[in-house]
């Protein structure tokens, strides 16, 4: 119709039982400063809460903040619960402590970009932007 | 982006839905195309605005109002729910961070209740500038409800009125003198008004300078002793301007109180918008607002075709030299289009 607008619409999820929001909040920031649109979803998330939202939301891009050492029970869910729903084209990032031999195994499972403490802000908004060309 | 079958949305399936919503929301092509086929099935639901001032306590009231709403009617089955939160866009980055949900988390599971956040993308008057159009998609997918919450608003965000059918201003304790209950703005627009965080200390003060409030807009009769007997005076020399008085309530959302009387007064509203003949008004003042707007954004569209960069720049470049005014620029402007 008139002027067409085609953004990129983030989830941010706190997924499992630790408290810890700072890095999900600082991501989430960065992203909005890069002109993208971020749903913050809070904490405590279980994963069908966070496969909803993405689904309500029409997200490309759902980034998991996982502190808790859980993301091997948690993330083969999350990407079930989008593949059900209908969302497989969604683009999965993870942030959080995981340990570097737990990688390939997510990685093969379909995440697109898993960041450490100390990653630049700047990295993860150049890969989702990239992604989501 | 391939179109989205209209008759899945009207069915109510999610998948469809939400990406009819996001076609809508991009001003898309295809979001066009959908909303024609959608529209003949649209006018069923009752649109619900909820704004006020940022931190009255919008969206955990939306998220209490939207529970109670599926939790509390008995008997028949509760209505389906949609709810649309709009948060600002930066005006520098073009990002939003939206957080409404944050405070919804009661409503996460439940099949009937569909939660879609958006961003204001640089519209003022606190909705963006497809939210009609995203209601418009709930409607048609069969939402019985459907509640809008708008950007924190100041004084004058008061687009939402055009919008909805019910208008929920939000307020909370501490806000303010009785004074800014008598501005113009966000007050008049009000059907229902909501004293949020009433366990909060000031809440008595808030809610009595909102009742004076009204009280000089809507005189009632009043109960009046005289000479030991009670007798009921009305106020004989003002006319009351419509059959409606917002009523003031005082609700708390982090527990839940005061909701079934806030259900109570939208049910009330809504019976009263339908025998008074006003819910027909509302809905064409609704839909020629909407019109006017599409056409405003049509014609500037057009006029943003038509006119060249350089005539622009070199004008601009005038008014701000300081050689003609900025009426005598838009005069320009509007001939060098040649519309």
């Amino acid at each position: 119709m008139v002027n067409p607008q085609k953004k990129i619409r983030v989830l941010i999820a706190k997924a499992g039982l630790d408290g810890h929001d700072r890095g999900a909040k600082v991501v989430a920031r960065a992203l909005r400063d890069a002109g993208m649109e971020v749903i913050y979803t809070g904490l405590r998330q279980t994963p069908e809460m966070i496969a909803e939202a993405a689904l309500q939301e029409d997200v490309q891009v759902v980034g998991l903040s996982i502190l808790s050492g859980a993301h091997m029970t948690l993330v083969p869910k999350v990407v079930d619960l989008l593949q059900n729903a209908g969302m497989e084209n969604v683009k999965l990032f993870l942030g959080g402590i995981i340990p570097d031999e737990d990688k390939p195994e997510l990685e093969k499972l379909g995440v697109t970009g898993i960041y450490g403490p100390g990653t630049s802000t700047q990295n993860i908004i150049e890969d989702i932007q990239k992604a989501c060309q | 982006m391939p179109v989205t079958n209209p008759q899945a949305v009207i069915r109510g399936e999610r998948l469809a839905v939400t990406r009819a919503l996001t076609q809508v929301e991009n001003n898309s092509r295809e979001g066009y195309k959908l909303l024609e086929e959608l529209f003949p099935h649209t006018g069923r639901a009752h649109l619900i605005g909820v704004t006020g001032a940022p931190g009255t306590g919008k969206s955990t009231l939306v998220n209490q109002l939207a529970y109670a709403y599926r939790h509390s009617v008995e008997g028949n089955s509760p209505p389906r729910i949609a709810v649309v939160a709009v948060d600002p866009t930066s005006p520098f980055s073009g990002g939003a961070l939206l957080g409404d949900r944050v405070r919804m988390v009661d409503l996460a599971g439940d099949p009937g209740v569909f939660v879609r956040s958006m961003a204001s993308r640089g519209s003022l008057g606190g909705l963006a500038g497809t939210t009609a159009g995203l209601v418009q998609v709930f409607d048609a997918a069969g939402f019985e409800i459907i509640i809008i919450e708008t950007v924190g608003a100041g004084q004058a965000e008061v687009d939402i009125a055009s919008l909805a059918h019910t208008t929920i201003v939000v307020e909370a304790p501490g806000l303010g003198d009785d004074i800014q209950t008598i501005k113009a703005g966000i007050l008049e627009i009000a059907d229902i008004l909501v004293v949020n965080k009433s366990d909060k200390p000031g809440a008595d003060h808030t809610l009595r300078a909102l009742r004076n409030m009204l009280a000089l807009a809507h005189p009632l009769p009043e109960d009046v002793q005289h000479h030991g007997t009670l007798s009921t005076a009305a106020p004989a020399d003002i006319e009351p301007e419509t059959g409606w008085t917002p009523p003031v309530l005082a609700t708390t959302a982090t527990t839940g109180e005061g909701f079934q009387e806030l259900i109570a007064a939208i049910e009330e509203h809504r019976d009263y918008l339908k025998s008074a003949g006003e819910w027909q008004i509302r809905e064409e003042k609704r839909l020629k607002n909407e019109l006017e707007v599409l056409l405003r954004d049509a014609l500037r569209a057009h006029w943003e075709e038509k006119i060249a960069p350089e005539t622009y720049q070199e004008t601009l470049g005038k008014v701000i030299r300081r050689q003609i005014t900025p009426w005598r620029a838009v005069d320009i402007l509007l001939e060098g289009a040649r519309l």
